[in-house]
Formats: structure tokens, sequence, C-alpha cells
């Protein structure tokens, strides 16, 4: 959890060959890098720069996402740029009755399972949110149950193994809610505690459940936001994940400032808060 | 989260036209065109590194294509890459260099897309043996706007092939496309520096050089015997064997505008004079990275602002042989009578290999490519002048780095314009476009 800005800043330099490079000889306290993969949402931006990081150590993937063209070039560029195996399958998340077969075939088509990535989401829109309360379930459903139904098997299968990485993207939106997204917001939140409850459960089986909380991500899901400096982009934030995954970190506040601006948001007094513009 | 909905300023490299545009950016390449919500007019753009308004697109949507930057396959016995038309170049020499591979052709920076490489058929300093970038795209997609795809080649609608390579984003949205790679041994270049004092001793030089990239600096601000002096560079691929690394990023950048007063012939004329006296010797060879030599300035990130908000003209002409030296010779006087001042002014010889491209930008003979402080009073009236010498001269100006040639001019450097015009898609237009064509 404790990261040093000068750590963050080298890692963010080096470039991906010669950063895998290093990586492959095994520093002292860092782990492998995890070699059979499975990403839920992987058409997400954050999951492909992600990938990214990780073909050209020949990794392989088991990549779930809705549309079956995008899936496909994914899948293409994680093999030019070395995977040893990719498999695809279309599936809506939503959907949480698939889950227990989807991850089923994902852990027979791998042979094993080092790390899951869960990746998808909605930003959901809250002004229909707010007047409809089916926008909010359908929102609920998306960025809240369906992570917890992946979750549920997927804790039981790496603590039957006692080993692997379990890594969900959430965000710094479920620190606090706010007026602007507060059902985005609230489901993040259910997702942090869900996971922190996971985390208690698994730590003594070896299993590592990291939350990763990024702050604006320059992604599809915010192109319609004007970008202003705080936005990273999905690189630095695929990196900034690897690197937490390599280290065992817990939660990770991605790009790092976000730690501080959230702790400042979360103590400021309700009285206060309530009367804010966030 | 801000909520303050503004459109997301978009210029091109020169940052003149300031034009109002409004960006959309796709991530996938079905995602054009969506549905029928057709925006009248629309311009694929990449890195913006056009300078002038080639890019540019007033009252239409950008569509953005730097989320398509996902490779696509690679073979690595031959070093045929196909990629999405988003990928820079910059990610390709990130993927290839370390694997053996380098661009078949570079111009002189790596972050531009490899859909506005053939949008404006680039070339490089190997252009007299390599031909500029479309020599080197066997295939692509191309998207219309009215959903139509086609694979373009040499044999698959061989017109919409020659129209696309040099033609400037018109006819549709590139997809993806092929580049053929060609093999390195290391990053290393071996190169030669040779000074030179005039456009004679340039041409002599030129033409007993056997270098696989040749170009030359020229110091166009120095008069009397000083006049057109410069420092002649050639360069080949390293054949020893050595392990290939990435670049790693640049930490360079400029962080803001230089006031407009920060360059000026004072300043300008201690840089070409440091420039040419650095070094000391007639003559120096070496081995260097390819970064360097390639990319010199690329190493410092938005160098565009080193002329302030007001932006700069890029000036480029390709002259021919007929006229080559006597017709450089006068522009490069006329520029200096001018009492405007570049600070980094190339010559190029262009060989003989013709682009595949209708409307591509290179021919046979000489090429000067200087940038130029916007200073109105002073700059647009050169402009003009620059453009109608090279007119009589028989050469042409590069699209790609204009943002003032007339319509007439336009139409008499490139006289296959109109037929190019029937393969330019309804939908798409841009800045430039308009401007050459409105009075037609």
């Amino acid at each position: 959890m404790r990261r040093r800005r000068s750590q963050i800043d080298s890692l963010e330099e080096r470039p991906i060959e010669a950063r895998t490079e290093r990586t492959g000889r095994s520093g002292r306290s860092k782990r492998a890098m995890p070699k059979t993969i499975l990403v839920l949402g992987a058409t997400s931006a954050i999951a492909q720069a992600w990938m990214r990081l990780l073909a050209p150590d020949g990794a392989s993937f088991f990549l779930v996402a809705r549309n079956a063209a995008h899936l496909d070039s994914v899948a293409k560029d994680l093999v030019t740029r070395g995977a040893a195996a990719v498999y695809v399958e279309t599936s809506d998340l939503d959907e949480t009755a698939a889950h227990t077969g989807l991850l089923e075939r994902a852990v027979g088509a791998l042979g094993t399972l080092d790390c899951a990535l869960i990746a998808h989401g909605v930003l959901g829109d809250q002004a229909a949110g707010e007047r409809d309360f089916a926008v909010a379930a359908g929102s609920l459903q998306t960025s809240f149950l369906s992570p917890v139904s992946l979750v549920t098997w997927l804790a039981n299968y790496f603590g039957r193994q006692y080993h692997g990485s379990l890594v969900v993207i959430s965000s710094v939106a479920g620190d606090r809610g706010r007026k602007s997204n507060y059902i985005y917001g609230s489901a993040k939140a259910g997702l942090n505690a869900f996971l922190g409850g996971v985390r208690n459960r698994l730590d003594r089986e070896g299993v590592q459940v990291l939350t990763v909380r990024p702050g604006f991500v320059a992604t599809p899901m915010t192109a319609h936001l004007p970008q202003g400096p705080l936005f990273a982009t999905p690189d630095a934030v695929a990196r900034d994940i690897l690197h937490a995954i390599e280290h065992r970190r817990d939660v990770l506040y991605t790009p790092w400032f976000w730690r501080w601006i959230m702790a400042l948001i979360r103590v400021i007094p309700e009285w206060k808060f309530k009367k804010m513009d966030l | 989260m801000p909520s303050k909905s503004k459109a997301p300023v978009f210029e091109s490299w020169g940052r003149y036209p300031k034009l109002d545009v409004r960006l959309e950016p796709l991530f996938w390449t079905d995602e054009y065109p969506r549905g029928t919500r057709l925006p009248p007019s629309v311009l694929a753009v990449g890195m913006g590194r056009s300078y002038g308004d080639v890019c540019l697109l007033q009252d239409g949507t950008l569509l953005s294509t730097r989320g398509l930057d996902r490779l696509l396959h690679f073979e690595a016995g031959t070093g045929l890459l196909r990629c999405e038309s988003g990928v820079t170049l910059d990610q390709i020499l990130q993927f290839a260099v370390p694997r053996g591979w380098f661009l078949p052709v570079t111009p002189g920076t790596k972050y531009v897309s490899v859909g506005g490489a053939i949008a404006n058929d680039v070339h490089g300093k190997n252009h007299h043996v390599a031909a500029s970038f479309g020599n080197h795209v066997p295939r692509f997609e191309l998207v219309r706007s009215d959903g139509a795809r086609a694979i373009c080649s040499v044999d698959e609608n061989p017109e919409m092939y020659y129209a696309t390579i040099g033609g400037m984003g018109l006819t549709g949205l590139i997809a993806w496309a092929e580049v053929q790679l060609r093999p390195i041994a290391s990053r290393k270049v071996r190169y030669t520096a040779i000074k030179f004092s005039g456009i004679d001793d340039f041409l002599a030089i030129s033409s007993s050089s056997r270098s696989e990239c040749t170009m030359a600096w020229i110091d166009c601000i120095s008069q009397g015997r000083a006049f057109a002096r410069g420092i002649y560079m050639q360069g080949d691929y390293s054949e020893v064997v050595e392990p290939k690394k990435v670049s790693p990023k640049p930490r360079l950048s400029v962080p803001f505008d230089f006031p407009s007063w920060a360059l000026n012939r004072t300043s300008m004329r201690i840089f070409n004079e440091l420039y040419y006296r650095k070094q000391l010797r007639q003559q120096v060879t070496g081995l260097i990275d390819y970064e360097p030599f390639f990319y010199p300035l690329d190493s410092v990130l938005h160098w565009n602002r080193i002329y302030g908000k007001r932006g700069f003209l890029q000036f480029q002409c390709v002259i021919p042989w007929r006229y080559g030296r006597d017709g450089i010779l006068a522009i490069l006087e006329t520029i200096a009578e001018s009492g405007m001042a570049s600070f980094l002014a190339v010559l190029k010889v262009m060989g003989e290999i013709p682009s595949v491209g209708l409307m591509s930008f290179p021919q046979p003979g000489i090429t000067l490519a200087l940038d130029i402080a916007i200073q109105p009073e002073v700059t647009f009236p050169l402009f003009e002048r620059l453009a109608e010498m090279t007119r009589e001269l028989g050469g042409r100006l590069y699209p790609a780095k204009d943002a003032c040639m007339t319509g007439q001019q336009f139409r008499s450097f490139y006289p296959q314009w109109e037929q190019f015009a029937a393969y330019r898609d309804p939908a798409f237009t841009s800045a430039f476009w308009e401007r050459v064509t409105a009075d037609a």
C-alpha cells in the first residue's frame, strides 16, 4: 500500500519489454508474473492495456466480453504481441446464471488460473436512475451483482488451489456517495466492502484480492466527459495494476494521487459535504 | 466529476489555422459509420502532426483514430505487419525493433499514425532508395460513409488504393493497413556528417553519396559567404548484430508556449551559427542510435510550443531537376531577404522511384522544408510569394505541411485533382480541401 512517488515514476518510464525482461529475473520480494489469465470485460480499455503488458511474456488468456468482433481484434492484438494462447467467449456478464459454466470452461481451457481480472462495468445514466428504479437496478446488476457472482466462484476456486490473484476494477466513486454518480458509486462501495471481506477470508489461503480504484481514465466510458489534467491513460493505470499484483497490494488507488484526494474527500463532514457540488 | 462540457480543442502541429473542431473518438474499427445519424461532414485524424489544415475541419466531426491501436498480425519471417490505422510509428518501433525490424520509410517524427502516414504518403531520409510510405503498404481496408468496407491493394479495388495513398484522408476511413517492415541488425546507424559551403557543394556531396539515408540541414539566415551553408548527413543501418531494446520515453517537454518574441532573427542567427560551428571538423563519422538520427526533435515533446500561441507555418516544396539548383537558391534568397528566419531548414534530394499514390507529393528533384513563426504582416505575403515561385519553377507544395496555398496553385501543382475528386467520399472533407477547391 505504501508506495513512494519515485518508484511509480520509474515504473511508468520503463518501456514494456525492458520491464518484463527485468521482472523475469524474479526480484526478491516480487512474485512471478501471472501466466494463465482470465479477463472478464476484456474489451475494456484498462483490461486491454494491462493484457498488452503481459502478452510479450507469453501469457495465456481467456477473454470474455459481449461483442464478438471487438473481442476478436483484442485477441489478435495479444497473439501478435506474443501471447502463448488466447481463448475467447462472448457473454453478457449481467446474466449471472451463466457464470458457473463460463468460469468452468475458462479453467478447462487454460488448465490452471493464476490471475483473474474483472474489468467490465458501465458508468450508467445517473439522471435516468434517479427517476427510474429499473435503470438503477440495471446499473447495480452490472457493477455490483455481476462481479459478486463472479468473485464468489473465483474465491472458492483460488481458495482451493491456495494460489492466485483476484483483481477487480472498482472506482474512487465508491469512496463516498456524491450526487453526480451515487448509483454507480454505491455499487462500487458495495463491491469494495464485499472484496474487503473476501480478502480477509482468503489472505490466509495465500490468495491476493486486489481492489483497484482508478480515478478518471481516458477510456470509451469517459469519452463524453471533458478531459482535464486529472485524467490518466489506460496504460498508466495498467502498469500500476501490474505493479500492485507483483507486490501483493490490497487496495490500489491509481494514479497514486487519488489516494490523497479521496482521503480529503472522505474527511469532509457530512453536514458540509451535503452542500457541496462534486 | 467535471461538469462543464467543453468541446476538446484540437490543433494541427503548426497550430494554425485555429478552427472550432468537434472530436469524436473511435475505439473500434466497426464504430464508423454509426447507424443512421451521420454527421454531414467528417474526417479521420490520428496524431494531428500535419502542420496546416489537412487534418482539420470546420463545422464537422473529426474521427479520432487514436483508439484504433491494435496490432492484428505479424509475419515474423517476412516482416509484414497488419495493424489498425491509429497505431503510431512509435508503437510499431516499440514492437518491431526488439524483433529485428524497422519502418520501411519514416518521416522526421515517429508520433504519426499509420493512417496519417498513408493519407499524406509521407517520405523520409531514404526517399531516393525507398520512395514514400505508401510504396510499402500492400493492402488496407477502407470504410466509406455509406458503410461499405473495401480491401484495397494493387489487385483489389486498385483505383481506390491509388487514390487513398496520399489522398489526404478524403476517400474514407482507413480501418487497418499492412506495412512491410525492413530488417535491421541493430539499433545503430553508421553516419557521416559533412559540412558544405553552398548549394553546389551540397549537390556535389549528394551525387557522390551512396548512403541509404541522406538529408541536409541548411542555414537559411546567414548571408554573404556563409549563404546556403549547411551540414550534410548520411547514414546506413549498422550491419553488426546487437541486442535491440525498446527506446525509453522522452523526458524533455516544452511545458508552455514561448512568448512570440523569443524566436527572433538574433536568437535564430545564434542558433544557426552554433549549429554550424558545433561540428569543428569538415567531416565527422560515427555510430549513433536510430532515435537521434531519425527523430532528433522527438526527444522534446511539444516542441511546437516554442513558436508561441500564434503558431508557425511550414513550407515544403519540391523543385524538379530542370530548375532545381537555381530554383532552390532563388527561394532561399527570397526567404533571407524577407528578414524571416527559420532555425531548422532541411534540404534533400528526392529519388526517381515513383510514389504509388495518385496525389502523392514526392517527385524527382530537390525538396526544401523549413518552418517560420507566424508574424501575420510578413509571413503570409512571403508564403504567397514562395508558393508562386514554386509554381513558376514547375515544383509543388506538400499539402500535409501547408496552410496557405491558393486553390489555383493547388490545382496547378496537382492537375490530377479532378480525377482524384471522383474517389473522395462525399461525407469526407477537410479545411484544406474546402480551401483549395472552393473557387474551382
